[in-house]
């Protein structure tokens, strides 16, 4: 744990939904070069609660998600969590090739020091919540970018965290399995009401998927407009064609264009 | 580096020939492509020994034919004649011996350093200039100091085999180690993994095909080292380097031939050995880009 990132004390539980599981205050990065990456930025983070993050390339987006997990600690302000157990989705699925998907899917139990039957009971059930049930003995080179995805997703509930941090997890995707996935991922959410932070250079993506919605600057990143996202829970993807939605993703859009000049 | 040139020939036709057999199923293509892989070499080697003939008959004056004998007399003399077959045999058992202990010594004394460094950057600073060092003296050089302290025995071969085949190792077994992709680390780090969790889950297993690699080129080393080591150290059972500087002292360049050719085979098969099982360890997993 990093020593800059306070956890706050929970007494070792779990926060219950709607209890806050992360908060930015006035939380900024400047890296040892000198170059200013993200700039006061303040928000908080309730379980069951979903935030997009969209900017522009370089904008400090994943620094925001290092600064969130302690991978990379804030040098101002202030970042609580209140959570030890978060899940990391990284923009490539990070699997072992060495390992088929199963044991991919174990390593985190692994990690945690969980006996073998143990480990292969959540292995098999986060197998199955992300609809993998019969690749388990393949190894990776031998799925498709989406599959691999899934195995990255499936790793990561097996703790399953009430905090999830999402780096652009599906912009190397092709659009059908981005869509696809996304209504699967929106479905993990609906039904284990976790936190969720995530990165990603689509508007339709953040709105689809969020319940509120920040647009980034350029750097140094600094936030410059929140939405919030109306549409009631689980979402069908016909709400894409909403014309609610597109409103709203137009005015996302336009605040996304604005932050640029 | 002979070795380094003959595995990067055979891992460029490699994937072209697979690609090819992928495409045309059936006994018959396989057949053929087996024949197109066979034939080019077949057909060198007839025009080889054809020129050794040439030479051997024509070019050469009879007084002077001892310096190439025709091929049949090699293999006449130092493959058929029992007693010469039976000494060279020993000999490859012995010098196979050497280069086998030689081999295990450096790969345990590589693999460990190549851990050792890849555990921090001081360290690494601090003994790589060492390794480099020893890789580019000259063994020659060292081979005084080396008799000094380990006498003229089958000890002082091994360690001429360790010395020559330890760098390949350590470079390429470090080469894995380090090139861990950063975000796994990252999760690793979220999951409060220690060293010698990151060590076992995620270090060297990444690390086994560059193993596999760097062992393929040592082998071939150790072989050479074996060989070479018995020019300067000859006491204990003769191996390959001792007969063959025997044959040429007695001016037998038939059998000098012959033992040549058990050289050769030596590090072919130590070469291929190391590389097969390589391959059956890593094939289920390791992807080879594309070229």
């Amino acid at each position: 744990m990093n020593a800059h990132v306070e956890t706050a004390a929970l007494h070792g539980r779990t926060p219950d939904p709607g209890e806050e599981v992360l908060a930015f205050r006035g939380a900024g990065k400047v890296f040892p070069d000198g170059t200013e990456a993200v700039r006061d930025v303040s928000f908080s983070l309730r379980r069951g609660e979903f935030l997009s993050v969209v900017g522009p390339s370089g904008c400090g987006k994943s620094t925001l998600l290092r600064m969130a997990s302690g991978l990379g600690p804030h040098t101002s302000g202030e970042v609580v969590r209140h959570v030890d157990n978060l899940g990391y989705v990284f923009q490539d699925a990070t699997l072992l090739p060495w390992r088929t998907v199963r044991r991919n899917v174990e390593l985190l139990a692994e990690l945690e020091g969980l006996s073998r039957d143990e480990r292969r009971a959540v292995a098999q059930e986060a197998i199955s919540l992300v609809g993998l049930s019969g690749f388990e003995n393949h190894y990776p080179k031998a799925l498709s970018g989406g599959m691999r995805m899934r195995v990255s997703l499936a790793r990561s509930l097996t703790t399953k965290p009430p905090l999830f941090l999402f780096d652009e997890p599906f912009g190397a995707l092709d659009e059908i399995t981005r869509g696809t996935l996304n209504e699967e991922l929106m479905r993990l959410f609906d039904s284990e009401q976790f936190g969720a932070i995530f990165i990603t250079h689509s508007i339709n993506e953040a709105v689809y998927l969020a319940s509120r919605v920040l647009v980034m600057s350029p750097r140094p990143g600094w936030i410059v407009a929140g939405f919030d996202v109306p549409f009631p829970y689980p979402r069908s993807p016909e709400l894409r064609f909403d014309p609610a939605f597109a409103q709203l993703a137009g005015e996302v859009s336009q605040a996304l264009r604005k932050s640029h000049q | 580096m002979s070795n380094e040139a003959l595995s990067g020939r055979e891992e460029t036709l490699d994937p072209v020939v697979r690609d090819r057999v992928s495409r045309q199923s059936g006994v018959l293509p396989r057949a053929k492509h087996l024949l197109w892989t066979l034939l080019p070499p077949l057909v060198f080697f007839g025009l080889f020994v054809g020129f050794l003939y040439l030479v051997s008959y024509v070019f050469l004056t009879p007084e002077r034919q001892f310096l190439l004998p025709p091929p049949h007399e090699v293999v006449d003399s130092g493959l058929l004649n029992g007693r010469n077959l039976r000494e060279q045999l020993d000999a490859l058992w012995d010098t196979t011996q050497v280069a086998a202990i030689g081999l295990a010594i450096a790969f345990a004394i590589g693999s460990l350093l190549a851990i050792l460094m890849s555990q921090a950057k001081w360290i690494e600073r601090s003994l790589y200039p060492y390794a480099v060092i020893v890789q580019v003296t000259p063994i020659l050089a060292i081979v005084p100091l080396i008799a000094l302290w380990f006498g003229y025995d089958i000890q002082a071969r091994v360690v001429v085999c360790v010395l020559i085949s330890v760098f390949p190792i350590i470079t390429n077994t470090l080469f894995g180690l380090l090139t861990v992709d950063s975000n796994l680390h990252d999760l690793l780090t979220l999951h409060r993994a220690g060293r010698l969790k990151r060590l076992f889950k995620l270090q060297l297993p990444n690390a086994v095909p560059g193993i596999f690699i760097g062992l393929r080129v040592s082998a071939g080393l150790s072989v050479i080292g074996a060989i070479v080591g018995e020019f300067f150290f000859r006491q204990g059972t003769p191996g390959l380097g001792r007969l063959l500087d025997l044959y040429r002292a007695r001016l037998q360049s038939d059998l000098l031939m012959s033992t040549l050719l058990f050289c050769c085979l030596l590090g072919i098969a130590v070469f291929t050995i190391v590389g097969f099982v390589g391959r059956m360890l890593t094939r289920s997993w390791f992807e080879e880009s594309g070229r």
